[in-house]
């Protein structure tokens, strides 16, 4: 139980009033920023990373934490009061939070999203607090190969299960591996891909991508396309549930942290295919079946949670391997390297104060978030009402900003109108920008690795399979690849496969999953 | 962030019964929709040309490196970009046999996203104008006057035509920021003509 002893010290880092300050401060933010429209968790933490520049790392860190549980939350927010989802992982929570607050159970909605958010992100971080110090006993027997074989399975998972055309997935990693390589290589000082320019000879700043790719490029994205009618908000009051809707709310809140938190933890692309599992778990096991799809509150319930959960289990790779799983992950990783931190298993030896006051800080977050979110619903439903070209003025302003201040360097604001017509062009033509970010962040670790597990085996290929810990994620791999064609060419050979439930095409990657997750990773 | 709507997003809520139409949704106009993605036809094949001339720069430039290093390791510095480069170009193949076969890349949703609409290019035009304002100026005249300008012009770009309050909003914010910077976070942006002023 060495991580509780080391969780209580974290308190310890966390429970200062300065660092409590920091923590609010990541909540409301996060929260505030998260649920204007059109703002996702990976653009909330890269509009806001600016702010952390001059911090202390723990400070810095601290507020992430709150940043990071604010911003999912506010996600769902705007999902439960608009009739539009945001992004992906809140689909599922539109669905019924939209019909519910249709209905005038906003309220209902609002509190059993806030209060399932909290238990599963309570329960979630307990369970990194418990997981991570074990993943790390584990890992620090990793070597090389085993390192480049968990890489590879991130990059695959997320081109293949994110997204429509597997072409496009490669495309999008193919960009983001590219731009990962522009700077110096590591290993013989030589310049690549920098034209000779100095200000690229240490590679892109991670603001800079970050920020053209989701801030930019998504406002650029959304004003050609801007919607000339006001949206659709639903009138709501501050969240509160019934004794009937709490009966009906804890059973979902907890099968949907244990469905969320492992799907979090595994390389394998993020909230989007745990919260479909989620729903249709609740919708087969509902005595209420007939109400979902008229705002049934265990879909908003179950799905909700398990978005917590996955964002809690998604810390699990993130600090103890280095391996982000979703694109707010990786911006967060991004974070972590531009103050000089490499989260991977030394991590939690070398930093443990600074590891430990970030997970406590992600209690401390979420209890905070549960205080602010229950009496604060009414003020983030006027968010909502925020004139767009206000709202998109802010994020092209504060987008410079950051990318400006990274360096002080005009030189970064090119860059990022450049990365911002690549973001914009991806959203245009259909290229998931989540491979991408995962390839830029991803790809010089992966380099590395790939490098140094073949100096071992003295450029024997076999040097990468020499492990059996590699090899069995090599099968996973394949699986992945091989098995949804499979499993969807047998669907469409049975007629009336494909209605009714949210999750038929969903079915083929989740069966994969549970395997890639019964390999332990 | 929406990777997948329309038809593989099996839950997305217009799939749900009982939900009530809005004016403007995306099945419901579907003439100017189809104009637009048929025009998105020819200029998909830019994507494929665009990955094409992206992977052949990764595997020029990295046949301009030396592999004098080796000593340090059997794979040089060039085995990752010709490997990305080799995995660009094949995917610039593919897209376009998909596009030879009828693929479309999906355009992502959002909830203040119009797909019905093609792309406003004059839209995009004033944005790009309005950044590339504040790119030139920052330097010469100070983030309080030129972050005005790009906050000003955005908005402009977007629609909003009250110019008197939006000249106000632009320059507190510049402002406001500047000083939030300045004091709070103690990163200074340039002040620029407004040096001593402030």
């Amino acid at each position: 139980m060495d991580g509780i002893n080391s969780l209580i010290e974290g308190f310890g880092t966390a429970l200062t009033p300065i660092n409590l300050l920091y923590a609010f401060i990541g909540v409301l933010l996060g929260t505030a920023i998260g649920v204007l429209p059109g703002i996702g968790p990976a653009m909330t933490i890269a509009l806001l990373l600016p702010l952390t520049f001059t911090l202390e790392p723990t400070q810095a860190f601290i507020m992430f934490a709150g940043i990071y549980y604010g911003g999912m939350y506010g996600g769902s927010t705007t999902s439960i009061l608009l009739n539009t989802p945001g992004e992906s992982a809140s689909v599922v929570t539109a669905i019924e939070g939209n019909l519910m607050a249709k209905k005038g159970r906003g309220a209902a909605a609002l509190a059993t999203a806030a209060i399932g958010s909290f238990i599963a992100g309570t329960i979630g971080t307990l369970g990194l607090a418990l997981l991570a110090p074990v993943i790390v006993k584990l890992a620090v027997q990793m070597g090389a190969p085993d390192y480049f074989a968990v890489m590879v399975l991130a990059f695959v998972a997320v081109t293949t299960v994110l997204g429509s055309s597997k072409v496009r997935g490669l495309a999008s990693l193919g960009i983001g591996l590219l731009v990962g390589t522009i700077g110096i290589d590591p290993t013989s000082g030589q310049q690549r891909l920098t034209f000779g320019i100095p200000e690229l000879a240490d590679g892109i700043d991670v603001v800079v991508l970050a920020v053209g790719l989701f801030a930019v490029g998504e406002a650029l994205w959304v004003a050609a396309h801007l919607r000339r009618q006001p949206l659709d908000i639903v009138r709501v009051d501050n969240a509160k549930m019934d004794r009937e809707d709490w009966r009906r709310s804890w059973k979902p809140w907890l099968r949907g942290t244990l469905i969320g938190f492992p799907f979090g933890a595994v390389p394998a692309g993020g909230a989007e295919i745990p919260t479909f599992l989620s729903y249709a778990t609740e919708k087969k096991l509902s005595k209420h079946p007939e109400e979902f799809g008229h705002g049934a509150i265990e879909g908003v319930a179950g799905p909700e949670a398990t978005n917590n959960a996955s964002a809690a289990g998604g810390l699990v790779p993130l600090l103890t391997l280095g391996i982000p799983t979703t694109a707010t992950a990786a911006v967060m990783l991004g974070a972590f390297q531009s103050y000089g931190i490499d989260p991977g298993p030394r991590l939690l030896q070398d930093q443990a104060p600074l590891v430990w006051g970030l997970i406590a800080s992600l209690f401390i977050g979420n209890t905070i978030l549960l205080a602010l979110n229950l009496p604060l619903a009414t003020v983030w439903a006027r968010l909502l009402r925020i004139p767009r070209p206000y709202l998109y003025a802010g994020i092209l302003f504060f987008a410079s900003i950051g990318a400006y201040a990274a360096n002080s360097s005009t030189f970064d604001l090119w860059l990022l109108i450049i990365i911002g017509a690549l973001g914009f062009f991806m959203r245009r033509y259909g290229l998931p920008v989540v491979p991408a970010i995962i390839g830029i962040i991803l790809g010089p670790a992966a380099e590395e690795q790939l490098r140094r597990a073949l100096q071992i085996s003295d450029g024997e290929l076999g040097g990468l399979v020499n492990t059996a810990f590699s090899q069995i994620v090599y099968v996973v791999i394949v699986a992945l690849l091989v098995v949804p064609p499979i499993v969807r060419a047998v669907r469409n050979r049975r007629p009336g496969g494909g209605d009714g439930t949210p999750d038929p095409d969903r079915d083929a990657p989740v069966g994969t999953h549970a395997h890639a997750n019964a390999e332990g990773l | 962030m929406t990777p997948a709507n329309g038809s593989t997003g099996p839950a997305a809520p217009s799939a749900s019964p009982g939900r009530a139409p809005a004016p403007g949704e995306r099945d419901a106009n579907p003439d100017p929709g189809r104009d637009a993605s048929e025009r998105k036809g020819y200029s998909e094949y830019g994507v494929a040309v665009l990955l094409l001339a992206l992977g052949v720069w990764a595997i020029v430039d990295a046949m301009g490196l030396s592999e004098t290093a080796t000593a340090r390791g059997p794979v040089g510095p060039r085995t990752v970009p010709v490997v990305v480069g080799a995995l660009l170009i094949a995917m610039a193949v593919l897209l376009v046999v998909d596009l030879l076969r009828g693929g479309r890349g999906e355009q992502e949703g959002g909830e203040d996203v119009d797909l019905d609409q093609g792309s406003d290019w004059r839209t995009i035009g004033l944005l790009v104008a309005a950044f590339v304002a504040n790119a030139l100026l920052i330097e010469r005249v100070g983030w309080p006057i030129s972050g005005a300008i790009l906050f000003f012009g955005t908005t402009y770009a977007l629609g909003s035509r009250h110019y008197v309050r939006n000249a106000v909003i632009s320059i507190v914010m510049s402002v406001g920021t500047w000083y939030l910077f300045y004091a709070g976070l103690d990163i200074k942006l340039p002040a620029g003509l407004l040096k001593g002023i402030l």
